[in-house]
């Protein structure tokens, strides 16, 4: 990581990084009071923050709705590009060649990823980007006001829309059979296990898919509803309690041996899932998917790490590129010298 | 008169006098039949016989089974354009030959398949019949092989009949083969056999000769993608993003084979300096470059017209966040999927202002595949310059036709980065830096690019409206000053294109303005016509805005001829809207068959609109 050396009052608390959290937060959130993505926003600022990330090492990347607006709340500092509707993995997918030392964080929302940018959704997934990709999921498109969204419940009623006849598409099944290397569901309502997903995703290489059920208060949120805050509190299943540890910290979470399990991540970091009511191994994937028809079946909303690969080599590892970043390299790298040319017109007939 | 199959029977009006290097061969075969290979193989032969030839590939959307044509012209004079007159013909397809026949001009003469059974009702016309399975098995190709080789009984054929050196045929094959002994023997193999028997059995009747010339000895043969690839990998692109579509497929494919040759880092060795991307779709492929292209690199993505519809989104978004990438158009005829295999020129006003809203595109126009080769790497100099997407539209005949060309040209201008602010850039400046301001008066701002690591390098883009300072805004001011500034870059670009090539004769009053793959067709016109003593300028448009010459020619031309391959006369439109005070000079001659265009057409248009005028 790139520190900067940034004169601070000796009175502000810093972080290795020598930065605030100042340093990390945006521009005030312009969406409705209660908003869970507000929710979101400030636990990537504590993430990040904590994490001790210099805020130039992220790139902030999202598409179109209420949602693709917030990475303008958080990291100020970042290089963020809000592109065009259910478009932003192509647009990560480029970016994110340029310097492999950034850090993409994408952000989607369920109309953005499951309706107008399934496709793009499914092939970042496939091709592994570098990218924590969040999903705030609400079930309900808020900018245009209130029409159903591709994750809404078959026989969810909304005003003034009528009820859904259709089937939900789950985000975290979809990016599961896509082969994600990290899949894990969260809510909104629940930013101790939301911070802790973020830190463990930051730490993945690879794609990091986070579906994260983030209530819309204006269109969604009655009781009833499974996006809204109510539901979510009362549904809510954890597969276990999710800690990070960095990897230059000794492990102090207390917890017994023997009931964990412990996934170490590329940078060295440590995912250690502690026990609840039940043995989960997020490692298996078939066991991921049980968990998801299980989740379907008794109406609930499991949440924490479904899934982590820690194998795959991540998009950019493919293609064998210098350590330099490709947007650094001088001129004489990327011009093929002038003796070549004669080679070329040889090769021509 | 009908003719049998199995005997030679010669025509009865055969002109004697021998016709040297000036004439079009036409071969009709089955398309997956391996006739490219063949047809190639002529095509470099005479090529390295020293004479001037182009070849026109007429193939259908369609992988096996189906008619398909290669017409190689050869020119004494160096007229490289497709010619409507097919003085030989070779059939080898049952399902074209009755066509392929009455397409014989007269005293022409018409090879033919002898297993082929159909009548032939032509007496104007030599006629020889091919015994390509027998000669095939006497080649002693192995049963197995023989209908991949059977066309190369015609290569064997005319080569004797016509005069094509059998050493320059082993060259061409050795090329194609890439110097693998086993297919160039067998193929060769086949060609001798071909031409001995053609030595012992065919009794020539008709004129056509070629005799070696010295005329190709500072050209080299390739085509447009393949050059336009090359240029790219010369302009240093970083990061090329596509969606397979005829017939642009071959650049972004050239680009996978040329970057891992000539693009491994000379300093972190073994490293690629690049990253080739193949995408879901075209949406994708874009969204890629528009994101690479923002980060800092040369990005490039390559299509054809269905690709840049489903661009069009993010091409209007990089256009108003001011995003460089360029972009390949290998134009087919439209709309919809159209004629896919067949050429046009039908894209130029909807790239021109792909997005909506108010949008103006940059667009470089290659005429020839040397151009392809230096626009290749230029548009990203100007792609970065202007922080804008830069089109460069070329087409499917100069995109997959093979050219003879001068040798490529390396680039002589160092790269030009445009202007991105990287660390030390800030700290002189203290941080202070707005990204859409204009301090320059060009309306060009600064940029930084994401792993700019100052605390003040980041910004934040957006499609919606923005201050200097990149924030969101939806005052009506802020929104007017930004469109004002967009309209006013584009303007700045009229002074970095690439000018018209402009050809003028003395005393002139007619010009004749094109663009693109026409270049050929109006050249052999323009020499057509002033032999009957009309003496024609010509101009051909290179770039998108127009550069300053065009209005200049127009103007002094009292008439104007806008030669062009689309039905509604696009650049002509676009000529309208720069010059409303200059319309009556301005005169339409499209022309929209799919079909390569020919210098007849060129010069039957002039003369009947100068006839019109007359009138």
């Amino acid at each position: 990581m790139n520190n900067q050396t940034i004169k601070t009052n000796s009175r502000v608390q810093v972080n290795i990084a020598g930065l605030s959290k100042a340093d990390y937060r945006g521009n005030p959130t312009t969406l409705c009071q209660g908003c869970g993505h507000n929710s979101i926003a400030s636990q990537i600022v504590a993430a990040c923050y904590e994490l001790d990330i210099v805020p130039e090492d992220i790139v902030k990347f999202s598409g179109i709705g209420c949602s693709s607006k917030s990475p303008t709340y958080f990291l100020t500092r970042s290089f963020g590009f809000n592109g065009l509707h259910g478009r932003m993995p192509s647009l990560a997918t480029g970016a994110l060649f340029a310097d492999h030392n950034l850090k993409g964080i994408g952000i989607s929302g369920d109309g953005d990823t499951a309706s107008i940018g399934m496709g793009q959704f499914k092939h970042a997934v496939r091709r592994n980007l570098r990218l924590v990709y969040i999903v705030e999921n609400n079930g309900v498109y808020g900018l245009t006001k209130g029409q159903f969204s591709a994750t809404a419940e078959a026989g969810l009623t909304l005003k003034s829309q009528g009820t859904n006849p259709y089937m939900p598409v789950d985000i975290a099944w979809e990016a599961l059979v896509g082969h994600a290397t990290f899949v894990a569901r969260s809510f909104a309502g629940d930013p101790k296990q939301v911070k802790a997903l973020i830190k463990a995703a930051l730490s993945h290489d690879g794609i990091a898919v986070l579906d994260i059920i983030s209530p819309c208060v204006t269109f969604n949120n009655q009781d009833t509803a499974t996006h809204s805050y109510a539901w979510g509190k009362e549904h809510e299943v954890a597969l276990h309690e999710l800690s990070y540890v960095p990897p230059v910290e000794e492990i102090m979470v207390d917890y017994e041996l023997g009931e964990n399990v412990e996934v170490t991540m590329h940078d060295g970091s440590l995912v250690v899932l502690q026990k609840l009511e039940r043995e989960y191994d997020p490692t298996n994937r078939a066991e991921a998917i049980r968990v998801l028809e299980e989740a379907n079946a008794c109406n609930c909303l499991i949440t924490g790490l479904i899934y982590i690969d820690t194998d795959q080599k991540s998009l950019d590892e493919i293609y064998n590129l210098p350590e330099t970043p490709l947007n650094r390299l001088s001129q004489e790298r990327i011009r093929p010298p002038r003796e070549t040319i004669k080679t070329v017109n040889d090769m021509m007939f | 008169m009908s003719h049998q199959m199995d005997k030679v029977e010669i025509g009865n009006s055969i002109a004697v006098n021998t016709i040297v290097n000036d004439f079009s061969i036409t071969v009709g075969t089955m398309n997956g039949s391996g006739s490219q290979t063949s047809n190639l193989t002529v095509l470099r032969a005479l090529f390295k016989m020293g004479i001037p030839v182009s070849g026109k590939n007429l193939f259908p959307s369609n992988i096996q089974g189906l008619p398909t044509w290669y017409t190689i012209r050869v020119s004494k004079d160096g007229y490289l354009a497709r010619r409507e007159e097919h003085e030989i013909v070779v059939a080898m397809n049952p399902d074209s030959f009755q066509q392929d026949l009455r397409e014989v001009t007269p005293n022409g003469s018409f090879y033919y398949a002898d297993h082929i059974r159909a009548d032939i009702m032509r007496d104007d016309i030599s006629i020889y019949p091919m015994p390509v399975k027998k000669i095939v098995r006497d080649s002693g190709a192995p049963p197995k092989l023989r209908d991949y080789v059977a066309n190369m009984v015609y290569v064997g054929v005319l080569a004797q009949s016509l005069g094509i050196e059998l050493e320059k045929i082993y060259q061409a094959l050795e090329y194609h083969f890439k110097g693998k002994s086993k297919p160039i023997e067998l193929n060769y193999g086949v060609v001798q056999a071909a031409a001995a028997w053609a030595e012992e059995n065919l009794e020539k009747s008709d004129p056509y000769k070629l005799e070696p010339m010295t005329a190709t000895e500072n050209f080299i043969m390739a085509d447009g993608n393949t050059a336009g690839a090359l240029g790219s990998v010369y302009g240093g692109v970083h990061f090329v993003s596509w969606y397979p579509i005829t017939p642009a497929s071959s650049l972004a494919e050239s680009l996978g084979y040329f970057l891992p040759l000539l693009r491994k880092d000379p300093v972190e060795e073994g490293k690629n300096t690049f990253a080739v991307v193949q995408a879901e779709d075209e949406l994708a492929a874009i969204g890629m470059a528009v994101g690479a292209g923002w980060s800092g690199l040369r990005a490039l993505t390559s299509t054809s017209g269905p690709g840049i519809s489903l661009m069009a989104e993010y091409a209007g978004l990089a256009y108003f966040a001011e995003v460089p990438l360029v972009l390949w158009d290998v134009q087919r005829a439209g709309p919809s999927t159209g004629l896919p295999t067949r050429t046009a020129q039908g894209d130029l006003t909807f790239t021109y202002n792909l997005g909506h809203g108010d949008t103006q595109q940059i667009i470089m126009l290659p005429g020839t595949v040397n151009e392809c080769f230096e626009f290749g790497w230029r548009a990203f100099d100007i792609a970065e310059r202007l922080q804008t997407p830069v089109f460069v539209l070329s087409d499917l005949d100069l995109g997959m036709n093979q050219w003879m060309t001068p040798p490529f040209e390396y680039p002589e201008e160092p790269l030009d980065r445009g202007k991105v602010l990287w660390e030390e850039d800030l700290e002189k400046l203290e941080g202070k830096w707005a990204r859409y301001l204009d301090i320059d008066g060009d309306s060009v701002p600064y940029r930084t690019v994401p792993g700019n690591r100052h605390p003040k390098a980041a910004y934040f883009s957006r499609g919606t409206g923005h201050t200097n300072e990149a924030r969101y805004s939806e005052d009506s001011g802020v929104w007017v000053e930004l469109l004002a500034r967009l309209k006013e870059k584009h303007n700045t670009a009229r002074s970095l294109m690439p000018e018209s090539i402009i050809q003028d004769l003395d005393g002139s009053e007619i010009g004749v303005i094109g663009y693109g793959s026409t270049e050929p067709a109006i050249r052999e016109a323009r020499d057509q016509l002033a032999a009957k003593g009309i003496l024609i300028d010509s101009l051909r448009v290179r770039s998108l805005p127009f550069t300053r010459d065009v209005r200049e020619f127009i103007s002094r031309h009292r008439v104007n001829y806008i030669v062009e391959m689309n039905r509604d006369g696009q650049l002509k439109q676009l000529l309208l809207i720069d010059n409303p005070d200059l319309s009556n000079r301005i005169i339409s001659l499209a022309y929209f068959d799919g079909l390569p265009m020919t210098a007849r057409y060129v010069r039957e248009a002039i003369l009947a609109a100068e006839e019109e005028r007359d009138e």
